[in-house]
């Protein structure tokens, strides 16, 4: 076995064990939607917040008569983290308004979100190690085809992800991270899938290391963007009253930020990624001068980037102005991760162009 | 709408149930409405959209600019729909009417956009920052404490704070004492003004970028030429191949530069896929000695002002033909077009100066590594292993006289009929390099001497390149500024009462932001410092404050964007 097969191997690997995270984070949200359910008590959202931060939730610093502690004492509102600082992190915002008679079985993280989120690190370790793997083999930069593109993307996209567990709760988001990634592995593994080699001489600068690489975080960013954006508008509809989604399977919707919340996360993860995808586009068009002796010249590929940028900007114009709902803004984050993805696979696969991953072009 | 209707002179009483009237707009005035309309967010926001939508059928359909012979296949293959689309521009739709339109609308949209803006900002720029506002728990992010620290103290240690690293812009000010409440000092402050700036560069930047695109277009020139190893080219429109140039430049103004390639090297992994390209050429610039160089993909060579781009490479296989009375008719390096991955290239050789008899064509491939096996033949590798022509013959006029330009890589057949072999069909020629083959029907005889390379050279000049990425590069910093660059508002009010220094603060966001929280917190934080300190409880809120608690959902936001900002700090 070469080293090139290994790195196969190791990514088949990683896809696995975000297959497996994919279904802890299910089962996870099954939970969130079962608490739900179980009590009908108005449960103020778990805000995106840390656990030492419980305490400030109530500027009177605590005491008061309507609001008391979450059941289980934690972060909740005693203003002192306890010693599980991953627990603590997760209750903190939960606070609950309580009443009465009901039971408080708030909804406590459970050993389903421990199990995602070791099996998604183990993930991301052994998709770095078949990154690298890959580059060792070639002898490049390991982002310069259509698989390897997918895998760095993904990793992206997880690493991303895992980063922003470690400053808010966002672990709601796991599902639709690791469920978007795994399908792009699988596609990526089974029908994107080419030999590592030499790059044609086109591709033998380093504008690929910067311009891909830029690329690659930016989708990465987009898909957490948009796994926000889709979350915000599944909790709207059951908040209107959708009669899909009132069914109590997602229920866990309700245990989610609020959509106000998700919306400005979405907006603040797409933001970044706008930055990046405007300097991929730049950078490719610096590239293009010196590749291809034009920095423009319409080429499907720099159609549809510019597609993507243009319809991002749309996004943040509705972003800022007024009369448009959470729900519109989040369709033009949702449309442009479409033509996001178009720009990937169907201008790859169908479109002619200079752009073509598979290698070989005379005229390079 | 700026100007309504005049009231009509009529007596009065008006009638019963007058309806609303309809304003007269007037020439002006309906030149103001588009106007106002074409500057609206929401008519830049369409003009967006509408631009992403006639991208499109650029990418679906073949382009001239790029590509006219896929254009021509396209009209070919669909005449009816063909002429059509052609005649609506989707051909070469980046320079039709209708994408010109919704560009340059969006720009003019944009400049009345962001003109105003300007103005306003430039005004701000000097502002003081707004004076603290009565009611502190309007505001989504407020706190307060009491301490018994001095009141001079504690505002000084809050604006301290705040002015601490020029990050905020700071102004103190003094309410006297009223009815309802006691005297007070505050603090205002603002941060992020160059969150405006940087979205009016951006804005700027970007029309700065479509002016030096339009320049570069008319400013520049670019040529092609095919250039065979141990020949050269002088950089006057006459030497290329292919020529264009923008409509403000003077042809006899190029810098008369002559290249000349020396060696092209091409290196191919076993499988076949080129490696590495690479072109040793002599530049000899006007007034100075020849230099050499090397020219990559990836790597041009700047000459005269011009850049010079490796764009593609092949054989030129040197042949020399003569004719059926045994003298020379060609000699020569004819460029073959590479068809496939392994080179197997296409030419076509005219022969017309032959002494006697009828001209001669000659078309078919330069096999690299050839194999042959009865009928078929191919090349096994790019690499000059095995070089081989495999030709067919024609005779006849070769149509060279009628004043018709040729293409070079085509015969005109209509004057010639093809040689056939012994058994009937299409006599075939095969010449290994360094051979020399009899042609059929006594034609006479093909040597094939050698194999050069030749590359096809780009050379583009553009003196707007550097503006271009000038305004580009400036786009990318104001958008970053624009967005991530927080603008707060944070407001301190001191007041001393039963003896104690109350100390109540509040802050605001352009748009949401996490690090809000933070703000109010480091500005406690400070006052804390100064001696111990309790949360002050709204109940006891002097000047009546409305609530003593929040609402569940003020709470909420509260208490999530409170958290935010404690996170960040941790
Ligand atoms: C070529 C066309 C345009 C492009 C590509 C473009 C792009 C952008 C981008 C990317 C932003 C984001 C920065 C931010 O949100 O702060 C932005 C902001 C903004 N744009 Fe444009 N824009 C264009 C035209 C216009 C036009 C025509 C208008 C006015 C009608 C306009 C008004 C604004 C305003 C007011 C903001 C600031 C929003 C804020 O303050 O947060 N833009 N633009």
């Amino acid at each position: 076995m070469n080293v090139a097969e290994l790195s196969t191997i190791v990514v088949w690997g990683a896809t696995t064990a975000y297959a497996l995270a994919f279904v802890a984070f299910a089962v996870d949200l099954a939970r969130r939607a079962e608490v739900s359910t179980a009590r009908r008590v108005r449960v103020r959202q778990p805000a995106l917040v840390g656990a030492a931060t419980g305490s400030v939730a109530d500027p009177t610093g605590g005491a008061s008569s309507t609001t008391r502690p979450a059941e289980d004492g934690a972060a909740g509102a005693a203003g002192e983290p306890d010693g599980d600082a991953a627990d603590a992190e997760a209750t903190g915002g939960a606070e609950a308004t309580v009443t009465e008679d009901d039971a408080p079985t708030e909804y406590r993280p459970g050993r389903a979100l421990g199990i995602a989120m070791s099996v998604t690190t183990l993930g991301l370790v052994l998709e770095l190690v078949g990154i690298v793997l890959r580059g060792i083999a070639a002898h490049r930069v390991p982002w310069a085809n259509m698989y390897e593109f997918t895998v760095v993307g993904t990793f992206v996209a997880v690493l991303t992800f895992r980063l922003l567990t470690l400053r808010r709760d966002v672990r709601f988001l796991g599902a639709f991270v690791l469920g978007l990634s795994v399908v792009a592995l699988g596609l990526g593994l089974t029908v994107f899938y080419t030999r590592a080699g030499a790059v044609v001489p086109a591709l033998q600068s380093y504008w690929l290391v910067i311009h891909v690489t830029i690329a690659v975080i930016a989708t990465g960013m987009f898909t957490v963007g948009v796994s926000a954006s889709g979350l915000q508008l599944l909790k709207e509809s059951r908040e209107s009253g959708s009669p899909r989604l009132s069914h109590p399977r997602f229920a866990m919707l309700d245990q989610l930020p609020s959509v106000r919340a998700l919306e400005g996360l979405a907006f603040r993860i797409n933001a970044i990624g706008f930055v990046l995808w405007t300097f991929t586009v730049m950078a490719g068009a610096v590239w293009a001068e010196h590749a291809w002796s034009r920095f423009w010249g319409w080429d499907p590929k720099e159609v549809w980037s510019f597609i993507v940028w243009v319809v991002y900007a749309a996004y943040l114009h509705a972003r800022t102005t007024r009369g448009w709902s959470p729900k519109a803004i989040a369709w033009f984050s949702i449309a442009g991760f479409a033509v996001l993805i178009f720009n990937f696979t169907g201008v790859n696969l169908l479109l002619p162009g200079k752009h073509s991953y598979s290698g070989l072009d005379l005229n390079n | 709408m700026a100007r309504t209707s005049t009231p009509a002179p009529l007596p009065a009483p008006a009638p019963a149930a007058p309806g609303p009237a309809l304003p007269r707009l007037g020439v002006r005035g309906a030149l103001r409405w588009v106007w106002r309309q074409l500057t609206s967010m929401r008519v830049a926001l369409m003009l967006l959209m509408l631009l992403a939508v006639v991208s499109v059928p650029g990418s679906m359909l073949p382009q001239r600019p790029q590509n006219p012979a896929a254009v021509a296949r396209y009209l070919r293959d669909n005449p009816d729909l063909g002429t059509w689309l052609d005649r609506l521009g989707f051909f070469d739709v980046y320079s039709s009417v209708w994408f010109s339109a919704v560009y340059l609308l969006l720009f003019t949209s944009l400049v009345g956009c962001i003109l105003p803006r300007i103005a306003v900002h430039a005004r701000g720029w000097r502002a003081r920052p707004p004076r603290a506002p009565r009611r502190f728990e309007r505001f989504e992010v407020h706190d307060a404490l009491v301490t018994d620290a001095d009141p001079e103290a504690a505002l000084e240690a809050a604006r301290a704070s705040l002015a601490a690293g020029r990050r905020f812009r700071v102004d103190t000010d003094t309410e006297p004492a009223t009815a309802r409440t006691p005297a007070a000092r505050t603090v205002s402050a603002e941060r992020g003004y160059l969150r405006e700036t940087g979205n009016i560069v951006f804005h700027l930047a970007l029309l700065g970028l479509l002016v030096a695109v339009a320049t570069g277009q008319m400013l520049h020139y670019r040529g092609q030429a095919l250039v065979v190893e141990g020949r050269g080219f002088a950089n006057t429109p006459a030497a290329y191949d292919t020529f264009e140039a923008g409509t403000a430049v003077n042809p006899d103004s190029l810098v008369p530069f002559t290249l000349e390639l020396d060696s092209f090297t091409a290196r191919f992994d076993t499988a076949g896929k080129p490696t590495f390209f690479e072109a040793a050429v002599t530049l000899t610039e006007p007034g100075a000695a020849p230099q050499d160089h090397t020219i990559r993909v990836n790597r041009p060579l700047d000459a005269g002002g011009a850049h010079v781009y490796l764009a593609g490479n092949g054989y030129a296989p040197q042949v020399t033909v003569r004719d059926s009375a045994g003298q020379v008719a060609f000699s020569g390096a004819v460029p073959f077009l590479p068809q496939d991955a392994s080179y197997r290239s296409r030419g076509v050789l005219k022969v017309p100066d032959v002494s006697t008899g009828d001209q001669i064509g000659l078309v078919g491939f330069l096999l690299p590594t050839a194999v042959i096996n009865g009928d078929s033949a191919y090349s096994a590798y790019p690499q000059p292993g095995n070089p081989a022509l495999v030709l067919q013959v024609w005779r006849g006029n070769l149509g060279l006289d009628s004043g018709v330009p040729q293409n070079v890589y085509q015969l005109d057949t209509a004057g010639m009929t093809q040689v056939a072999g012994a058994d009937g069909a299409p006599a075939t020629v095969v010449v290994p390099l360094g051979e020399t083959v009899d042609l059929p029907d006594g034609l006479g005889s093909l040597s094939f001497d050698k194999l050069p390379r030749y590359v096809a050279l780009d050379l583009r000049y553009d003196p707007s390149l550097g503006w271009v990425l000038g305004f580009a590069v400036t786009a990318l910093i104001g958008l970053a500024l624009s967005l991530f660059v927080p603008r707060r508002r944070v407001w301190v009010r001191v007041t001393e009462e039963g003896g104690r220094t109350l100390v109540r603060t509040a802050a605001l966001a352009r748009s949401e932001d996490v690090g809000l929280v933070g703000e109010v917190e480091q500005v406690l934080d400070a006052v804390r410092e100064l001696g111990p300190a309790e949360p002050f409880a709204p109940l006891d809120e002097p000047n009546g404050a409305a609530s003593a608690r929040l609402s569940g959902a003020d709470a909420h936001e509260v208490g999530a964007a409170r958290g935010r900002g404690h996170g960040g700090r941790r």
